[in-house]
């Protein structure tokens, strides 16, 4: 009974064996000798083929220089061939030639759909003429089984030359302009004794408040000056505001710590520090490993700062600059020391999570408005009043806008998008 | 002289930036490659500035046994093992052939970069997803109008992000099921909200630049 159930077993696993042996055999033969090859007839007529599929070429086609630029560039457009809504056209071919006999080449292509090119590889000054195909074919493995083209009348010549005004930037030109009278004018009022109202901006008045708490806890006060190098505006004003902010401590003889991951950020800084102990009358007070530097790598900063925080124990801390993935993990680390935290930035991500973690939240304009309301002084007021009136217009514009657009008036769609 | 100079100098190139921006033309469609690469060459400079900086007050620590100085030990140590196989490599490739980088997949380098730099960074990134939670945790907590609006609209955008939301409202018509709802809290008055505080943001930087070309605002130069 036993030798049986034995046999039988030998006899079915011979069986698969052999079995999956001829099948593994078959895949491989048919992979080895069977490659997948073009079926394609013999008596297949080509010819017809492509007769019948010949699309008509783009019509009202514009060739012109591309405005606004510093020349090396045409703007080819149209309008889609009537076969294309025939599924007769598969790609649009740019066609160019220095003469008009040609010999044409081709310059670019287009998906269907999209009707307009821009031939990036124009010498400036030369002339060109231009061509717009339609194209229609047929593809099997990467390769053409047959293609068929409408060819569009010549164009040209037309010479790409340099600007000396980019026209899509006039509604920024004209923004900026406004904006800039505005304050000006702004500025020349203040220094003429005119006074104005300013808007309070609770984190910026608490910033006295929270040094003076380092103060009476006789602990240090840190201030993290983002990630960003010196040729981010955002730093430049948080350069600003640690003066003031390092003023306040030297005049209350609290230590400051700056550490920051840029050496040129690093520079300024310990000027600024410098600076402002001397101003106070205290330039005994300042110690070189007051600003220090750490590292350029976001995380590597970020985890010398944790420790610094949990060894430390600052009272209150300044996050004001450019952050970006590390704002988080230093701000709830801070938040975890029970120190009072105030971060400003201009980085929409980075917002929510300083308003989550922080005590006070400088948020986007406030960050830059900061050094000018600590300041006090008329003229830096003057340019904030300025900033003010540009929100107004720029309030104002919006709703034009939106009236203008519900009665179906696209001037200022049109305006802002060119 | 130490202000007017600096003032003068950030006066021409912001000048010349803004100038730039509207004109196209030669020469000005070069000045931001030009003062990029002039910021890069200083920046490149200034690294030894920082490097040394960082070097003297962790010697000056150590010397001096103050508080936690086993970490600068640490950092000279980590410091002087990555340039040390940083320049060992770079020299060995220089002469090698065919000739290779320190950075390239085998070196030692690469091996310190790939076994070490990358897990600590990793760490810390990933640190992020409990900082995520608990600051979620105390942003949440309805404790008045604002705080509970919040909590609402974080939990239709949590549950119209994720299957289980349009399964519970599958019963209503596609308009009126969570993701519905999530992707209007994110396009309609998130996105308001979010141009807001960028038009704020545009005017704040015009402000500013225009107070610093001006030679206004110079205290970031240190002297107020």
């Amino acid at each position: 009974m036993k030798f049986n159930n034995l046999f039988r077993f030998s006899v079915l696993f011979r069986f698969l064996l052999i079995s999956s042996l001829l099948i593994l055999l078959l895949l491989i033969s048919s992979s080895v000798f069977g490659q997948d090859k073009p079926v394609v007839s013999d008596t297949l007529n080509y010819d017809s083929i492509i007769t019948a599929s010949k699309p008509l070429p783009p019509v009202d086609i514009q060739v012109k220089d591309e405005p606004g630029d510093a020349g090396g560039a045409i703007n080819i457009s149209w309008k889609p061939s009537p076969d294309e809504k025939n599924g007769k056209v598969k790609e649009y071919l740019i066609l160019r030639s220095k003469s008009k006999s040609g010999p044409f080449k081709e310059a670019g292509n287009t998906t269907v759909g999209v009707t307009s090119y821009t031939d990036n590889k124009a010498d400036i000054g030369v002339g060109f003429y231009y061509k717009v195909a339609s194209l229609n074919f047929d593809k099997e493995n990467g390769n053409y089984l047959w293609k068929s083209m409408g060819e569009s009348e010549i164009y040209g010549p037309v010479k790409s030359t340099a600007q000396w005004f980019n026209v899509k930037r006039l509604n920024i030109f004209i923004g900026i302009i406004i904006l800039c009278a505005a304050i000006i004018y702004f500025i020349f009022a203040a220094k003429s004794g005119k006074s104005f109202y300013i808007r309070k901006i609770a984190g910026i008045e608490e910033v006295e408040n929270a040094v003076g708490r380092a103060t009476e806890m006789g602990r240090a006060i840190y201030y993290i000056p983002g990630i960003n190098d010196m040729d981010d505006v955002q730093t430049l004003a948080s350069m600003t505001i640690l003066g003031r902010v390092a003023t306040f401590a030297a005049e209350n003889d609290t230590r400051i710590d700056v550490p920051v991951s840029r050496s040129l950020v690093m520079v300024t800084a310990k000027e600024m520090v410098r600076e402002a102990y001397s101003k106070v009358g205290r330039p005994d007070s300042f110690h070189e490993d007051q600003v220090r530097y750490i590292t350029d790598d976001q995380f590597g900063y970020a985890a010398a700062i944790d420790g610094l925080f949990v060894r430390e124990k600052p009272a209150t801390i300044f996050m004001i600059g450019a952050f970006f993935a590390e704002s988080l993990i230093i701000a709830e680390t801070g938040n975890s020391i029970g120190a009072i935290q105030i971060a400003g930035t201009a980085m929409p991500a980075q917002l929510p999570f300083f308003v989550a973690a922080c005590d006070y939240t400088l948020i986007g304009e406030e960050l830059f408005a900061a050094s000018a309301y600590l300041s006090r002084e008329p003229k830096l007021l003057g340019s904030l009043k300025g900033q003010d009136f540009g929100k107004a217009v720029f309030l104002i514009a919006i709703i034009i806008g939106v009236i203008l657009e519900s009665f179906g008036i696209p001037f200022s769609k049109y305006f802002m998008a060119h | 002289m130490k202000r007017e100079i600096p003032v003068a100098i950030t006066f021409i190139v912001g000048t010349a930036y803004l100038i730039a921006y509207f004109i196209p033309h030669k020469p000005f469609n070069y000045f931001e490659n030009w003062f990029n690469d002039w910021f890069a060459v200083i920046a490149a400079f200034a690294i030894w500035l920082g490097v040394l900086n960082l070097i003297k007050i962790s010697t000056i620590k150590i010397f001096q046994k103050k508080p936690d100085w086993p970490y600068s030990v640490l950092i000279i140590i980590s410091f002087v093992i990555i340039v040390f196989f940083g320049f060992y490599e770079g020299y060995k490739g220089l002469y090698a052939h065919p000739s290779y980088s320190f950075r390239d997949p085998g070196t030692s380098f690469d091996w310190l970069y790939v076994n070490v730099y990358t897990p600590l960074s990793a760490t810390m990134f990933a640190l992020l997803a409990f900082f995520v939670a608990s600051a979620s945790y105390r942003a949440f907590r309805a404790r008045n109008f604002e705080a509970t609006l919040l909590l609402l609209a974080a939990f239709f955008v949590m549950l119209g992000r994720v299957p289980v939301g349009d399964i519970l409202t599958s019963w209503l018509p596609h308009q009126y099921q969570l993701s519905q709802w999530a992707n209007w809290i994110m396009n309609v008055p998130n996105t308001a909200g979010q141009r807001a505080i960028m038009i704020g943001i545009a005017l704040g930087l015009v402000s500013t630049s225009l107070r610093i070309i001006l030679g206004l605002e110079r205290s970031y130069l240190g002297n107020d």
